[in-house]
Order: structure tokens, then sequence, then C-alpha cells
């Protein structure tokens, strides 16, 4: 933290912040900076209405009895919790935010390959948005964010096709992020930035946007046959009249599970950033890092049958896919140990990011274990959609994701707003949402091994104490998330100037401004050394 | 402008592996119902007009001919011949969407559109084939979706190509409306067998 | 900007392969040779799209990263077919009536 706290009025170079502040040229920029903070803006926006769906259930879940909300309100309360923070947090969360703001930088571009279809993307997105909260403020959705029919088709009397456009429509802004990230990493590498070059944030961005490309098609064509299924009953899901649902377990999965790495890979390219710079040390298995994530995205495309385990899949075709659940863990397992090697003998200091990257590896490590324990066809006959599931994703998408997009809020909010945040707030604020994170949800490991079924809004009196637990971390959890809330944005009009480099990082977008001008450089970088040249002099012991 | 023209291709070639896959969903409902039915299928194509899908099969091939040499007027700097090409393929797609508004005027004649007003004549597979006639307006109304979007932008370069637009220093639209175009032509290519051709044997 | 310009020979020949090829399915459609019905009809659609995308698409002059990404399309096809049709077909190979 500099001592130095600069006059807020004093000579400020320009930047992409206050080069022009009228609304238009925020509402129609073309800067991939701009339009990352209105990413930042809006999706955190959706993460805090899918947190107020989550406080909801946790506070029916304090006693046995369903006793604050009925069971068709439950239904819609775990549904929108569950579409808001898939759709419309986690999927866009990092890549949309960091991703926008850094990649350009990162490979010595001015801006990404197009950038008003980068505008575009974050307008779908919006309206995607404001069509499924509209479907919420009409009364909401009670399907399960899964849509599974013949429920969502032909039962369910809630606003299941107004929720299902605004997926749909948010859908095709995944898409286009995914198809600018890839032309950009391909097309606009500055002279010298050689895909071995590449920091490693970069190989998961692209990791991501293949899996953007490859899947989010299929859910789109599903959730549009399913719509059309629940208007016209024309029985491509119904099986009373010759439809097969499984088929669109299927094709719905075909997408969501790589989903989650679209989720995850992101987090994970975060998290090589953090750990390689407070080691200060290269990151150990570069291209092992690298090509991980790739495979991470190949092979995440051939397990989705792991969710149909129970569902009548045959046995064969599951013992497949249970066989490649547990290979498509290697890769991500190779990731933790690298990030581990890079720490070993290296200088490893402990600012906020660096917290917040020891939680995730901790934390993902746990995550994705539980999810080895699933992929395992007989005992996820046991655990199958109970609370064990639910503890088992939570792990991964908050105790991974969120808390690497925390880290990397932090690691980077010098550089995107050129102020430091308070480094003594945030670590306590790291902290709280560690401990509150594990106090709500391991608690649901446990009782979903004790056999409490998730989705129900009452449930068995000798679950309680867990539950009150779980409650309980939950509101230690959105404690901590709240603090970063309040001190960053305190930091932006009292937290003192950031240099270019605060964190004696290396890569690209360290030796632009804090914050960078609309273009980033003012020349065209030349590349001339390795990814990731920190010196050897930084190495103890 | 190279780096320009590359960036727009290869992000062309992205997009349309993201319609491969929309398509691939729907190719996948196909097989497996295809798989689940085959009686009811066979049933079925009793109201495929196939030489109706051939001529359109034919008239989408001669448009990506006329596509192809647009671009390569392009390439050449032969202005008239590009607005000509151009102006072709849109005559083209319009031939295919008007055979296909026909043949599904046809169906709707016929009560085969599915919904409420669905009636078939086969009591033991009315249900089945309702999944199946919903898979043909599916494939092929979501194609017909695409070549109306595709004459839009064809019209666009028809335009713009009026106004002297495109030369060989710069033709990047064209280039890229050709391999979305084409894109949708072999889309028909696939669909054309799998809907009209297997079971054609049985009405011969 | 140089690019490779294909010859108006060329595309016409393609064209004409495309309408031959159209009409040998057609008429062989119209005979039953059993489950080599699907098997000729997908493979001349097979052949006809690759000289769409080789030549009318100029993918045989692209750069390889188009040609992989040509590829990776066809390949995620494939794995989407074949894993759901693995599911459906080897589901009647189950012996029913005995437990887990």
């Amino acid at each position: 933290m500099s001592t130095a706290i600069e006059s807020p009025r004093s000579e400020e170079r320009v930047n992409y912040l206050n080069v022009k502040d009228s609304w238009q040229s925020w509402l129609f920029t073309t800067d991939h900076k701009r339009i990352a903070i209105l990413y930042l803006i809006s999706i955190t926006a959706f993460f805090f209405l899918g947190g107020l769906f989550a406080m909801l259930i946790r506070l029916e879940l304090l006693t046995p009895q369903g006793d604050l909300v009925s069971s068709d309100t439950y239904n819609k309360l775990f549904t929108m919790h569950g579409i808001i923070m898939v759709f419309f947090f986690l999927v866009p969360s990092i890549p949309a935010t960091l991703g926008n703001f850094l990649i350009p930088l990162m490979i010595g571009a001015k801006d990404l390959a197009f950038p008003k279809i980068n505008l575009l993307s974050w307008y779908l997105y919006m309206i995607g948005g404001m069509v499924a909260v509209g479907a919420i403020l009409m009364g909401g959705v009670d399907t399960g964010w899964t849509f599974y029919p013949p429920f969502s088709s032909n039962y369910s009397h809630t606003y299941v096709t107004t929720a299902a456009i605004g997926v749909f429509i948010s859908g095709f802004s995944s898409i286009l992020t995914g198809l600018n990230f890839i032309v950009t990493i391909h097309k606009m590498r500055a002279p010298g930035m050689t895909w071995n070059r590449l920091p490693l944030f970069v190989w998961s961005h692209y990791a991501t946007s293949l899996i953007q490309l490859l899947g989010t098609p299929v859910v789109a064509i599903t959730i549009a046959l399913l719509g059309m299924e629940r208007i016209f009953h024309v029985g491509i899901f119904d099986p009373a009249i010759g439809g097969d649902p499984i088929l669109f377990q299927h094709m719905f999965w075909f997408y969501s599970h790589p989903a989650v790495y679209i989720m995850i890979l992101p987090g994970m390219g975060v998290v090589s950033e953090i750990v390689a710079c407070f080691s200060h040390k290269r990151p150990f298995g570069y291209s092992f890092i690298a090509g991980s994530s790739i495979a991470i995205a190949v092979l995440g495309f051939l397990v989705w049958g792991h969710h149909l385990f129970v569902t009548g899949q045959s046995m064969y075709a599951s013992l497949i896919f249970s066989l490649l659940s547990m290979v498509v863990a290697v890769p991500s397992s190779i990731k933790v140990f690298n990030w581990s090697a890079t720490m070993y003998k290296g200088a490893v200091t402990f600012q906020t990011p660096m917290l917040y990257a020891f939680g995730f590896i901790g934390l993902f490590t746990i995550g994705g274990l539980t999810g080895i324990m699933v992929a395992s066809l007989a005992i996820d006959v046991h655990l199958t959609d109970t609370y064990f599931i639910v503890g088992h994703f939570h792990y991964v998408m908050v105790g991974g994701m969120v808390l690497a997009y925390l880290g990397g809020i932090h690691f980077w909010w010098p550089k995107i707003t050129g102020r430091m945040y308070p480094e003594g707030w945030a670590k306590f604020a790291s902290l709280v949402v560690f401990v509150g994170f594990n106090l709500t949800f391991f608690p649901q490991l446990v009782l979903g091994y004790l056999g409490m079924p998730r989705r129900y809004h009452a449930y068995s009196p000798e679950f309680q104490v867990l539950n009150v637990m779980s409650t309980a971390g939950a509101s230690v959890l959105g404690a901590g998330f709240l603090m970063p809330m309040i001190y960053l944005v305190y930091s932006l009009f009292r937290g003192p100037k950031a240099p270019a480099n605060p964190w004696d990082a290396r890569g690209l977008e360290w030796k632009a401004a804090s914050p960078p001008p609309t273009f980033n450089f003012d020349s065209a970088p030349v590349v001339t050394e390795e990814a990731y040249a920190y010196s050897e002099e930084a190495h103890v012991g | 402008m190279e780096q320009q023209f590359s960036s727009a291709t290869l992000g062309m070639w992205a997009f349309l592996l993201t319609e491969i896959m929309f398509f691939g969903g729907m190719f996948g409902a196909y097989t497996i119902y295809r798989y689940m039915y085959p009686a009811a299928f066979e049933s079925t194509t009793h109201y495929m007009n196939v030489t109706l899908g051939a001529v359109n099969t034919m008239v989408l091939i001669c448009s990506s001919l006329t596509m192809a040499l647009a671009v390569r007027s392009a390439q050449v700097d032969n202005q008239k011949l590009l607005r000509l090409m151009l102006v072709l393929t849109l005559i083209f797609g319009f031939v295919f969407l008007g055979i296909k508004g026909y043949e599904y005027h046809e169906k709707f004649v016929e009560h085969l559109i599915p919904g409420p007003n669905f009636e078939y004549n086969n009591r033991a597979f009315a249900h089945e084939a309702q999944i199946l006639f919903f898979l043909y307006f599916a494939m092929t109304g979501f194609h017909a979706i695409h070549m109306i979007v595709g004459a839009g932008l064809m019209t666009n370069l028809i335009v713009q190509s009026a106004r002297g637009r495109y030369s060989s220093a710069y033709y990047a639209p064209v280039e890229i409306v050709g391999l979305y175009w084409h894109f949708v032509d072999i889309v028909w290519i696939f669909l054309f067998p799998l809907l009209y051709l297997i079971g054609a044997h049985l009405h011969t | 900007m140089k690019h490779q310009v294909t010859p108006v020979r060329t595309y016409v020949l393609v064209w004409l392969a495309l309408m031959i090829l159209t009409s040998v399915t057609w008429q062989v459609a119209l005979l039953d040779l059993g489950s080599l019905n699907i098997v000729v009809a997908v493979t001349i659609a097979v052949i006809k799209m690759t000289l769409v995308i080789s030549i009318f698409m100029h993918a045989r002059h692209a750069e390889s990263v188009t040609k992989l990404y040509v590829f990776a399309g066809f390949l995620w096809l494939v794995i989407l077919l074949s894993f759901f049709l693995m599911d459906y077909l080897s589901r009647g190979w189950q012996v029913v009536g005995k437990p887990y």
C-alpha cells in the first residue's frame, strides 16, 4: 500500500475511466475495459439477487417444518437461486469482467477482435437477464434450474417459457464472448507473444471459450424445443404421448456439464496468475497447466451422463460416463500439484489475493474429491439428489469459483480502478468468507450423506442441528461477501492511488498504467522475454 | 487489412461451429426418435414430397455456385459480375423459400402440423408421428429461418456492392456471408436425405 | 490482399458434381437396399459436404486453425450423436430382474 495519498483533484492522467463520462459514452462504448465494468456492475447485481434467494432458502431450512413459505414457493426459491446464479452470475463472471478487461492487455492488443460484438454481448446478457427478472417478478419459476420435463412442459403453472427465453438470449451473449476471445487470442497477439508465452489466464480463457462455442448452442436448441413442447404439446418430451424426458436430460446436460468447466476454468486461470505472483516464481509446469485447461475442456464434454445415473440410462453407458468422470479429474489435479510446486521454495507472501488463492486450492480440492465420490455409480445411487450434491457443487462453485473471482478482483483492482483497496479489511473479509463458507457447506456434505434430500422445504427433525449450522454459516458468508462491496466502493473514492505494478508482478497488463488509457499501450509492445520472468533471486531456502 | 480479413473469417468459422452444434442437437433428437420408432417413421415418409425436396436441394446447390462466383468476382474486381451473382444467389434463396412455403402449406392442409390440429391417418402411430413431424418442422423451420437471415445479409451485400464498397482490397463481408450461405446449404444437404430419402423406396 | 483465386472452371465442376450426386442419391433412394439405403445416403451427403467446405468455402486453402475448427465441429457432432446412441442402443442389453 503506498503511503502518499494523492489528492483526487490533482492532475489526473487521461485513462479509460475519465476520458469521457457521459452516459452515452458508457452505454455505447466499444472499449473492452468499459464493457468489463458494465458487466462487473450487472453481474454483482445478479449475484446479490441470487444471494437473496439463498438467504430465504436457508431461513426456511432453520426449522424442520415448512413454516416460512409454502412448498410451491420454496420450489420457486431454489429454482430462481439456481437460474440466476448459474446463467447470470457464474457463467459470465470472470470471463466477462476480468477476461474482457485483461485479455487484450495481457496479449498486448488495444482491444478485442470485435469490439462492437463485445458490446452486443453485454446487451444480450442484460436483455436475457431482464426477461428472467421479469419471470421472477410475474411470479417465478418452480421447475428447478434444470427445467426437467414433463413437469416443466406439462404441469408447472409458472413462467417457465419466459425464464427459458431469458436463458436462451443470454446464451448468445456467452457464445459471442467466447467467439470474440478465440479470434482475439489467435489474431491479435503482440509481436513476440507466442503461444508459449501466453499468460495462463489467457490459456484458461481460451479453453473456456471453446466450451462456450461448442456447448451453449446445444442448450439453446434444447430450451427452444422445451418451449415449443410447453406451448404446443407436440410430445417430444412427454412420455404420455411417445416422448422421452431422458432425451431432454441428455441434451440439457450435454451443455450443462461442460458449463461447470466454463465456470471453473477462468478461476483456475486467476489462481495461476496469483500463485505465480505471490510466490514470486514462474508457475511450475507451465505447459502442463496450459495443456490441462484444454484437456478439461475436451474431456468435460464426455461425462454428462453422470447426471443421469438414476434415470434409467443404460448401465453400460453409465459405466463409461463414470469412468470418464474420474478421468476428467486428472487434469484438474495436475493443476493443483503444479500450483503447490510453484509455491514450494518460492518467496510466498500473503496478501489478500493469495489468501483467496489458498482458499480456492483447498476448497476446490474438497469439492473435486466429493465429485469423484459421486462419479462412482454405486455411491451416486445413494447420494444423488441429496444435500451431498448440493455441498459438492457449492464447494467447487463458491469455494472454488467465487473465491477465485474475489481473489482476481482484488489482484487486478489497482489496474482496473487505479486505487488500492484497504488490505486489512480485505484480509479480514477473506477470512470471514472462508469461515462462513465452510460453516455453510460442510454440514451439507454430512446432511447429504445422512440422507437429507435436496429441494425439500421440510425435513426430518434429526437434521436440524446441521441445518442451523449451515444457516448460521450462510449469514457469516453473506457478511463476508458484503464487506468487499463496501470497502471496494470506498476505495474508489478514498483509496490510495495505485502505481502501474503494485505487486511486482509479471505480465503485459502490469506495464500499462493503472488505470490504462483507452487504447491500453502507447505503442504496440514487443515481447522478448518468457512469461513469468520472475528473477531467480526471489527464491528462498 | 489482412489481419481484419483473417479475423473476420476465423470469427465466422467459429460462429459456424456453434451452428453445427445448434442443428446437431436436433439431429441428435431425430436420430434417437428414428431409432426408437422405426415403423412410425416409415409411415411418415409417405407425406414427404421427395421431388420438391430434390428440386430444393438443387436450387441451393445452384445458389452456392453463384455465391462462390460472387466472392470470386470481388477478388478479381469484377463489380458487375459480383452484383449479378449476388442477385442470382438471392433469387435462388427465394425460390427455395417459396417451395418450402408450398410444402408447409401442403402439410397444413393435410393436418400434419403438430399441435391441436394434428390428425394422423394411422392411429397406431399418431403420437410418434407427431413427434417426428415436429422434428421435421423444427429442423426445416430453423433452417428456413437461417435462410431468411441469409437473404437479409445478401440484400445488404447487394446494396453495398451497388455503392462500390467491395473490391479485391476489401471483400471480407462477401467472403463471410458466403461462408454462412454455404453452411446453410450444407445443413440442407443433410436434411434432404435424412428427412426425405430414407423410406422413399417404400412409395415407388 | 492476395488470396488464392479459385478458377471458375473449378467451381462449375464442383457444382456439376454436386448436382450429379444429388440425382444419384435421389435415384438410389427409390430402390430398396435395406440398411444400405441410409449408408449410401449419408455417405453421398458427406461427400457433397466435403466438396462444399473444401472448395466453395475455401477450406482447402485456409489456415491450419480454420481446418482444426472445421474438424472440431464434426468431431463434437460425432461425440454428441455417438454418446446419445451409446445410451439408447445399450439399454436392451441389461438383464431385467437382477439387482444392481
